[in-house]
This record gives C-alpha cells, sequence and structure tokens, in this order.
C-alpha cells in the first residue's frame, strides 16, 4: 500500500488549479534550457516556471512556499506516476528528476497537506528521447524481462482472488482465510507496477484508517481481511469480493501499455524492501490476520526478481554488488524460512521482538546494497 | 539544501586536507551562519588534543581523540554489534569507517561529494543534514567489547580487563541498554554533527553490523581539561571538580593509559571506557530537601565547596566529620580507594518522559581508565553498598570496551589488533 494515496474526485480544487496555474505560468524557458523548473508549491496555489519541456530527463526543484507538509507529482496518462517527490517540509526545496521519453500531455499536481487530488494542472512534453532502455539490449532485456515476471504474477493474482471471493461469497470463512495470503502473495511480488497506477493501489490495497474522499468506500483485500478475522462478514461482503476481482482484471488490463525504464525496476526493489521495513515487519500490513511473513516474502521475492532482471548490466559496472546482493538476499530467505509453518509462515503475533530485530538486521542488510542499484544501472 | 546553493567546489581528495570543512564547500552561495572555532580556551590544553581554530581536532595522533580532548557538549554514543564472523568483512569496514571517521571530524561529508554531487539516481552517500556546519570539534572515538574476540576467533588477544563487570548491588541492568562488540563514541560541540557521524557510520555496517543501543548526550558533566569550567548534572551538582584532566600528564599515564606490559601489546597506549547507563529519579530527589542533598554529595549546592571547605576546588578534608561518613566524595574519593583515578567524560541525558509523568533523565557514566577490574570495581562496590545518593539512582545500563592507541597516517580502527 502506498503511502500517498492517490484519491480521485474533487472537481473544484482542479478547478481552482487550472485557474491558477495559467494566470500564473510563464512560457519563456525554452525546452531543454538548462537547470529545473522551479515549482512554487503554496497552500492554494501551485506556480510552475514552465508548462512545456523537452523529452528526456526533466528536472523540476519544488519550493513549498506554503504552511503545510506538501507532494509534487508528474502523472501520465491514467494517472501512472511519472515521478514524484515526498514529503516536502514548508520552506524546503526537493527536487524531482522524471524520465519522460514521449511527448504528449501530462498533469503536474502539488498536493499540500498531502492528500486528495492536489492543484493539478496540464503539462507538455515535446518530442521523443531516446529511451535509456533502448540505449543498451541489455537494459532492454531487463525491462522485458521484468515485465514478463510482472505479467505473470498479475497472470496468478487475477484467478486466486476469484477463488478468494468465490469463498467469501459463498460464506465459507475459513476457506477464505486459508485463501487470502496465497492471493496477496502475488499482490505484493507486483506491488512497484501495482503502486504506479495510483487509482488502483488505494482500491485494492488500502487500510482502514486510510483518508479517503467523502463518499468513496473502503475497499480490497484489508476490508475483507478484517471482516473475515475480526468483524464477520457484512451484508457488502460479496460486492467487495467483486469489486475486487474486478479490480484485479483491471491492473491486468493496463500491463501491456506499461514501459518501465531500469531505475524504476531498481527503485521498484527498494521500494519493495521499504514495504517491508515499514509494513511488514512491524505487523502493520496484516494487522487483523497477522500474515504478515507472507507478505515479507512475496515482497522479498519481487524485489530478488527485478535486481535478476538487472543482473547482467549491474555486473558490466560494479562487479561487486552482485555477489554481495546474492549473500543478502539468501540471508533473508534462510532467516525467513526458519519460521516457515507447512505451506506457511509463522503468524505475526507469534513473533518475539528478537525475532522481529533479527528480520530487521537482514532486511537493512539487503536494502543498503539494493539502494546502490539504481545508481549503478543509471551510470 | 536546495537547488540554488548548491556547492560551487567539490571535494576531490581522499583524504581532505587539513582544516577541510563543508562550511568551505559552499562557496560563495551564502551559507554564512557557519561559525568556526568554537569557544574552546586556549592555553592549557595538550596540543594535539586541541581543536584548531577552525574547531577541528586532529583524528590522529599518540592517543584516539576524544578522551582526554577538552570534553565538548554534546554526546551520541553507538554501542554495535557484529552480524557476521567473517574477518575480512570487519576489516574492508573498519578501513571504510576510518576513512569516513576521519573526513567528518575534518567537517568533510562521508565520502566526497556524498550528499548532493554524486549520481542523482542513487541514493546519496552521504545522509547530508551537517552540510553547512562547521567540524564542531567533532572527535569519533573507537572502542572494541568481548564479543568482537569471540566472533573473530581472536580469543588469545582478549585482554583481561575486558572480564565481564560483576553485579553490583542496586543494578537493574536491561540487556538492551548493555553491552556491545564495538562502540563509536562521537563527540561534537553541535548535536546535529555527532548524530550525523553516528549515523552515517551505521548506514555503512549494515550487513556487517547492528547498532545494539545508543544513547544521546547533553551537557558535559565533567571537566577533561583545566581550561573548562565544571558544569553540573542533573541533581543541580557541579560534577567532575576533581576529574583527571589533560594536563595531569603522570596521573594519566599511571591511571589512564594503557602500559607495555598491562596485557597483550597491540591494547598498549590504549584505555579502557567502562559507560553505565544511570537512571536519576529526578522527580523524588527535586523533594529532597537542600540540607539533604549537599550531605549527600558532601558538597555545597552553589559554590561546589567540599563540607569544611571554602570553595570549589579546596581539596576535601576527609579527617573530619563535616563530610559524611557515606557522603559521594568520600565513597569516590582516591583517598578512599588506594589512590585510584579514573577520567570520568559522562553526559546528562533526557530520553524524553517515562509514560508515568516522570522524566527518563540521568548520567551516561562513561569513563576511561587503564583497568576496571582495579580502577572501577572496587568504587562502584562502594558506591553500590553505601552511598546514599544510591536511592535516587539505578544503574540500567552497562558496557566495557578496549580502547586502542591512536592512529598513525594511514592506520585503520582496530587495525593493531586486527594485524597483531
Amino acid at each position: 500500500m502506498s503511502r500517498t494515496p492517490c484519491l480521485a474526485g474533487a472537481a473544484a480544487v482542479a478547478a481552482f488549479a487550472l485557474a491558477g496555474c495559467t494566470s500564473t505560468a510563464p512560457t519563456s524557458a525554452a525546452p531543454g534550457a538548462p537547470g529545473p523548473i522551479t515549482v512554487k508549491a503554496a497552500d492554494t496555489s501551485c506556480e510552475i516556471s514552465t508548462t512545456t519541456a523537452a523529452a528526456g530527463n526533466i528536472s523540476f526543484a519544488i519550493a513549498n512556499t506554503g504552511t503545510k507538509v506538501t507532494e509534487f507529482y508528474l502523472y501520465g496518462t491514467g494517472d501512472r506516476i511519472m515521478g514524484e517527490v515526498e514529503n516536502i517540509g514548508p520552506g524546503l526545496t526537493s527536487k524531482l528528476i522524471v524520465e519522460v521519453p514521449d511527448g504528449g500531455t501530462y498533469t503536474t499536481a502539488c498536493k499540500p497537506g498531502m492528500v486528495g487530488d492536489g492543484i493539478r494542472a496540464p503539462f507538455t512534453v515535446t518530442g521523443e528521447a531516446p529511451r535509456s532502455v533502448n540505449e543498451n539490449t541489455k537494459l532492454a532485456d531487463a525491462t522485458d524481462g521484468y515485465k514478463r515476471y510482472i505479467a505473470s504474477q498479475v497472470a496468478a493474482l487475477v484467478p486466486k482472488t476469484q477463488e478468494f471471493a468465490d469463498a467469501v461469497k459463498k460464506g465459507d470463512v475459513a476457506g477464505a482465510k486459508a485463501l487470502y495470503p496465497v492471493a496477496r502473495t502475488y499482490y505484493e511480488r507486483a506491488e512497484p507496477v501495482a503502486e504506479s497506477f495510483g487509482d488502483l493501489d488505494p482500491k485494492l490495497d488500502g487500510r482502514e484508517d486510510d483518508e479517503r474522499d467523502p463518499g468513496v468506500a473502503w475497499t480490497g483485500f484489508h476490508r475483507l481481511e478484517k471482516e473475515l478475522w475480526v468483524s464477520g462478514l457484512s451484508p457488502d461482503a460479496a460486492a467487495v469480493a467483486d469489486q475486487l476481482v474486478t479490480d484485479t482484471k483491471d491492473l491486468q488490463s493496463r500491463l501491456p501499455a506499461l514501459t518501465l525504464t531500469p531505475a524504476q525496476l531498481a527503485n521498484g526493489a527498494k521500494e519493495l524492501l521499504d514495504e517491508v521495513a515499514t509494513g511488514k515487519i512491524t505487523g502493520e500490513e496484516d494487522r487483523y490476520s497477522h500474515t504478515d511473513l507472507w507478505d515479507f516474502q512475496a515482497n522479498v521475492d519481487g524485489s530478488q526478481s527485478a535486481v535478476a532482471a538487472l543482473r547482467p548490466v549491474i555486473d558490466d559496472k560494479d562487479k561487486a554488488l552482485g555477489p554481495t546482493l546474492d549473500a543478502r538476499f539468501k540471508a533473508v530467505d534462510d532467516l525467513l524460512a526458519t519460521y516457515r509453518v507447512g505451506a506457511g509462515y509463522k503468524l505475526y503475533n507469534e513473533l518475539t521482538p528478537e525475532d522481529t530485530k533479527k528480520m530487521a538486521e537482514a532486511v537493512d542488510a539487503l536494502a543498503e546494497p539494493v539502494s546502490e542499484v539504481a545508481g549503478v544501472v543509471t551510470s | 539544501m536546495t537547488i540554488d546553493d548548491r556547492p560551487v567546489a567539490r571535494p576531490t581528495q581522499e583524504p581532505p586536507p587539513r582544516g577541510f570543512s563543508r562550511r568551505r564547500l559552499l562557496g560563495a552561495a551564502g551559507v554564512g551562519a557557519a561559525v568556526a572555532g568554537v569557544g574552546v580556551a586556549a592555553g592549557f590544553a595538550v596540543a594535539e588534543d586541541k581543536p584548531q581554530a577552525d574547531g577541528v581536532v586532529p583524528f590522529r595522533g599518540q592517543h584516539q581523540a576524544g578522551i582526554v580532548t577538552p570534553a565538548q557538549d554534546r554526546l551520541h554514543f553507538a554501542a554495535i554489534d557484529l552480524t557476521t564472523t567473517d574477518r575480512a568483512a570487519v576489516v574492508a569496514l573498519l578501513q571504510r569507517w576510518t576513512r569516513a571517521a576521519e573526513r567528518m571530524t575534518a567537517g568533510a561529508e562521508a565520502a566526497p561529494g556524498g550528499a548532493v554531487d554524486l549520481n542523482p539516481e542513487a541514493p546519496p552517500s552521504d545522509t547530508g543534514e551537517a552540510l553547512g556546519l562547521p567540524a564542531s570539534s567533532l572527535t569519533l572515538t573507537f572502542g572494541i567489547g568481548p564479543g568482537f574476540f569471540d566472533k573473530l576467533g581472536l580469543g588469545a588477544q582478549k585482554p583481561a580487563g575486558l572480564a565481564p563487570l560483576p553485579a553490583f548491588r542496586g543494578d537493574q541492568l536491561d540487556p538492551a541498554l548493555s553491552g556491545g562488540d564495538l562502540c563509536v563514541q562521537a563527540c561534537a560541540d553541535d548535536p546535529q554533527v555527532a548524530v550525523h557521524a553516528v549515523r552515517n557510520l551505521a548506514r555503512m555496517g549494515f550487513g556487517t553490523t547492528a547498532v545494539r543501543w545508543s544513547q544521546l548526550g547533553f551537557g558535559r558533566t565533567s571537566s577533561t581539561s583545566t581550561s573548562q569550567a565544571t558544569p553540573r548534572n542533573l541533581f543541580g551538582f557541579k560534577d567532575g571538580t576533581r576529574n583527571l584532566k589533560a594536563e595531569d600528564t603522570d596521573l594519566l599515564r599511571d591511571h589512564v593509559w594503557i602500559q607495555p606490559g598491562d596485557g597483550p601489546a597491540w591494547l598498549s597506549g590504549g584505555s579502557y571506557l567502562v559507560a553505565r547507563r544511570i537512571r536519576m529519579h529526578i522527580e523524588v530527589w527535586d523533594r529532597t530537601s537542600l540540607t539533604e542533598q549537599e550531605s549527600i554529595i558532601g558538597r555545597n549546592k552553589g559554590e561546589g565547596a567540599p563540607h569544611g571547605s571554602a570553595h570549589e576546588f579546596d581539596t576535601p578534608d576527609l579527617t573530619g566529620s563535616a563530610i559524611a561518613p557515606d557522603a559521594h566524595i568520600r565513597l569516590a574519593s582516591a583517598q578512599q580507594q588506594g589512590g585510584v583515578r579514573i577520567l570520568r567524560r559522562g553526559y546528562n541525558f533526557v530520553d524524553g518522559s517515562d509514560g508515568q509523568g516522570h522524566l527518563n533523565a540521568g548520567l551516561f557514566f562513561l569513563a576511561y581508565m587503564r583497568n576496571p577490574q582495579t580502577h572501577f570495581v572496587p568504587m562502584q562496590r562502594a558506591l553500590a553498598g553505601k552511598d546514599r545518593m544510591m536511592e535516587y539512582i539505578e544503574h540500567n545500563g552497562s558496557a566495557v570496551f578496549a580502547v586502542p592507541t591512536g592512529l598513525g597516517e594511514g592506520d585503520y580502527w582496530g587495525q593493531s589488533l586486527l594485524e597483531a
């Protein structure tokens, strides 16, 4: 689950934003001009120094001139996040570099307070840039290989989620409980891609306490998790189950149009470990079922697959990194294996502080070299 | 750090030239607030440990910095465990740590250009929160705990001084706040500089080490140089009046520096560090009358004069009855301890509150000595058994480290042991 949910609606805010930005946006900066595009992000406005840029790496410098912590996004079609920067405190400036190889119409957004649709404006990218994907056959192979991995995981996610939904609809609580961590495994392996579709992840994987727009109900895996383990199936459960299946199919339908850069692969590998560190080792993700270790393993699997896809490039550029990654992934896998029970894992609420300390140490040891991969493959 | 005040020059050398500072990297960009030369009075300190004009304490020298260096006001102390038994990996980390430590004590980033000047697609190799800050008299002092020898098969080199301390009366030791295979003591005039140093070293260690516990401290509770005024601890009393000082070179030789023949040769010229987290029952102390407080300490609270004397630095008269038989300064005195002295370098700490409305506060006791068994154990045993102050304190963390001697050019932390 993303910590920056992207919420639908709020047309009034968008309209205001358009007015605000068009009235202040100068167009002087020529495409390809040196220096970053400056963004003045205030509480009620989002002033961008230009609304056009040439394809390629586009740099933004976002200054928070308001009083709330803010975020800045560049969205592609369907609100796919091309790049984003979080947690810009009042008075601070952050930098965002986004690789945009294709010309077209994109959307910028400042999000004062970090929630809602944000203050949006159209942003035009002109021309085409050679994708770094195509600069090197190995990089192209890496992204193609990883896309095939994601497609295979989502191809399994859809029918497994259907099985889970069917059990819910039959009122088969025991069956649904058994299928819940299994179906989630495929989602958690593919999570960076699923999260890149900002509107889907909150529907599939949102938490009860996430902020949603008025009238938007809590749906997805965790809604059913709570009903199965804690509150009992509600009259809406069948509809929620159907919606969950629909949303997984929606995810699958969007994959063919997906393009990935090597840096996105590498960052996805890192983000999966961030998810483990902040969501799974804390027991926060599956707070009702306590099946966090299934998700933990799935996140690590997904991270390892992204790194494996990039491995030929890593080996070309940094001979020492690959063996370190191998050893650290193995250490995490070996540690998790000691918590296996049958086809699954110990429950989170059966773990001791000593257990979670060991896990945190192993994930720290792994995440540090994984965080180097993006720099290595883009060097 | 914004785009507009990026450094105009980049560090290209490693190690940096002496006096190099983060501040200078910023060029004319207007980060002018960095004032160097933090008020360390000139005159008395031993030359090699005296901060230079720009607040840089030399990293290499006869002894490690951070022991007799005039005590800085801020501390971040980290006790660290090895998570591997691979000696080559540990050596590689210690070499990397030493390079980074030397850079940071000089006021530079942990790695050249590390904060903002490297590949923007990669996480910065320096975490950046000390950009623009001066060296701030940062010292990084490295120590080795018992587990280091056990995990790396170095048992034959383990010095006797690392034997476990006995259980003292009243100890309430928390294993999560005790022990450690090695330690880094970061002291600086600016807390952010000390925290930055520990944070970056901890990050480099992932996969080889893991921080076991760490302690922030503010307000030194001891003077380690005659150039410094005696500070107060959280009981409100001057602390460390009779501490060993950098200028007492004969006493340091006899009581702090490990001499040839004391133990394994690799530790010669080093010292032992005893760390104790001493929680103070602040609120209970605050309800105690001034007379009682002064009687417990054996000094008056205002001036710090020993009972029966007029001035702080008067030698306490332990022959008469002015100082109570169970007063802290009597029990801890060299006269009562067979002439034994230690060099204290402790800090006040307040780790927020304890959830019951009381400050989680006290004194993080750090002391350097030639042998814990002869210098710390008898003293602490006497205090734990008789000191009336024990009603107001509780020891809940404890660790002992062997602190190797100073580094020569090109040496790395722990080299004398690992290549012994």
